[in-house]
């Protein structure tokens, strides 16, 4: 008995960490989303807030049903494969509303986001130095951008 | 672009491990090496570096709070650190080091000290007054049991913690090397042998540190040094630091003579950008001149004052070139792109969240805590005989 009275403190002490594990809980109680770990390593209700979230796309099926023309133009040229949107931005307002216009695109500053000279890039990429390649001008003064290819005998 | 030399991934450019993550390890690596120092006379009996056991203890302690500040500066939300507490994953290094480092800062640290030192902390919480008596008495958790029986105990459990603690600071330091040695993307990080490495140079630098500590402390209370403690300290510092040495050599033989893909680019890097902290800091100032010093005192007989000027100088060395060795490995890492085909360069901010003045806070930090701890809890030997008579005098 007298063992257990001179180790009296050392009791104190693991006390002090089963009170602390105890709040620990406690906390972890409150702080953890009730659907964490539903699905795996985040909250589950995560992806119904996501899923809610307005959408801002519309889809180039929604864009191709007013804008055939230009479609028909993209498809035969260099950027058939790339969505109307990846260039004009998100667009669903305009598409569920005509009437809200898309802002006016600068091709001096779009263009070269993809196509600005890297040594990451593939070497059959087209890539140019802009400065060099046109000095600051809107790259539509020479192409198209929806099918961009200098028809006339120019650079391709 | 400014600062960059051939080619960089975009994502390169920038480096995204600042000098607070130089600091971190180096911090953490004082703990453990103060602690191993600590077991020297706990565990392996060494009688000698009893006047620095309980000085280790209050010094890894001390630098153990400061040791997630720098991680917390880092993170951009650190209001979300505590998740990882509260959702583990189990497959993240990084999540499980949380529990070590509280394992090893409650169960190890704290305890250990708390039972070293439960004697005094009752006799102080007799022979105070005011706010100190109280801060006294919750420290005793309500016991002033000091028989003999009962203080028999806590050295018996305190020999057991410290047992459990010589494997707990290699955990806490093997844990940051294995970070960084785990990390396959990266060839100068990615090594079996950075958990030992790092493990060794923090025995290095901890033990330094502590004998630096030790000579500090004892010129400012005008106290004579004792001689053939800070002798036995240099000694095992000698020794390790040899074993660290080998092993650095070790890695960089093996490097050398695998020679794979990236060995041009680093070795490259090594001879320009990391020049000065690598070969002319951590290997010629930081780890030469020093073992050179300390081998001087272990074959000649030269006089106290010289001797204990060599350790001086030594140990401040040792701390650069440990210094250098983190700055190496962190910054270095990230330095070169891992295409091999260019390098970028990290300059330090002054006044910024991650910044130079930052990291000398944080680096004075510790010193700050210590000297305060050393206040609450004295560990000279000969106050616990002007304590024990205070007590007598107070007590009713």
């Amino acid at each position: 008995m007298s063992r257990f009275k001179d180790a009296g403190h050392l009791f104190r002490f693991a006390f002090l960490f089963v009170v602390a594990f105890a709040v620990f809980l406690v906390v972890r109680h409150f702080v953890v989303p009730r659907s964490f770990g539903e699905y795996g390593h985040y909250r589950g209700a995560a992806i119904g807030e996501i899923a809610a979230h307005p959408i801002h796309f519309a889809g180039h099926q929604a864009c191709e049903a007013c804008h055939a023309d230009i479609a028909d133009t993209k498809k035969a040229g260099k950027h058939a494969t790339v969505n109307c949107e990846a260039c004009h931005g998100p667009l669903a307002n305009h598409a569920a509303d005509p009437s809200i216009q898309p802002a006016k695109l600068d091709t001096a500053v779009l263009c070269i986001r993809c196509h600005a000279a890297s040594a990451a890039k593939p070497k059959d990429f087209p890539q140019v130095d802009a400065e060099q390649h046109s000095s600051g001008v809107a790259c539509e003064t020479c192409h198209q951008p929806h099918s961009p290819a200098i028809q006339a005998g120019g650079a391709k | 672009m400014s600062g960059v030399e051939g080619y960089m991934y975009p994502n390169e450019i920038t480096l995204y491990w600042s000098v607070l993550i130089v600091l971190y390890p180096y911090i953490t690596g004082l703990v453990a090496g103060a602690f191993i120092l600590a077991s020297l006379e706990r565990i392996f009996n060494v009688e000698a570096v009893k006047p620095t056991y309980r000085l280790a203890l209050l010094t890894a302690l001390s630098f153990l709070i400061v040791a997630p500040l720098p991680l917390q500066l880092h993170l951009g939300h650190p209001e979300r650190s505590p998740e990882m507490y509260f959702t583990p994953h189990a497959t993240s290094a990084m999540a499980m080091f949380g529990f070590v480092y509280l394992w090893y800062l409650m169960a190890v640290l704290v305890f250990e000290i708390w039972l070293d030192y439960r004697k005094d902390i009752v006799l102080l919480s007799q022979s105070t007054t005011g706010l100190k008596r109280i801060l006294y008495r919750i420290m005793t958790l309500g016991s002033s049991n000091i028989s003999p029986r009962s203080l028999a105990i806590d050295r018996k459990v305190g020999w057991i913690v410290t047992l459990v603690g010589i494997p707990s600071a290699f955990i806490l330091h093997g844990y940051v090397g294995f970070i960084f040695g785990s990390l396959k993307s990266n060839p100068w990080w990615d090594s079996p042998l950075m958990p030992v490495v790092f493990i060794f140079s923090a025995m290095v630098s901890g033990i330094a540190a502590v004998l630096l500590l030790y000579m500090l402390t004892a010129k400012l209370r005008n106290q004579p040094i004792d001689m053939p403690c800070v002798d036995t300290v240099a000694m095992y510092l000698f020794y390790i630091f040899i074993l660290d040495f080998s092993l650095e050599m070790l890695d960089l033989i093996h490097r050398i003579y695998e020679a794979d893909e990236s060995f041009r680019s680093l070795n490259f890097m090594v001879h320009t950008k990391l020049y000065f902290s690598q070969i002319v800091l951590q290997l010629c100032i930081g780890t030469l001149v020093p073992i050179l010093l300390l081998a001087i005192v272990q074959v000649t007989h030269l006089s106290a004052t010289i001797r204990k000027r060599i350790y001086v100088l030594s140990g401040c060395l040792v701390q650069v070139g440990v210094f250098a060795m983190r700055w190496n490995v962190v910054i270095g890492g990230q330095l070169f792109s891992k295409s091999f085909l260019g390098y970028t360069t990290y300059k330090v901010g002054l006044v910024t969240r991650e910044g130079l003045l930052v990291a000398i806070f944080l680096s004075i930090l510790p010193l700050a805590i210590l000297s305060g701890l050393l206040k609450l809890l004295p560990p000279w030997p000969k106050d616990e005989q002007n304590l024990v008579e205070a007590a007598a005098t107070h007590t009713p």
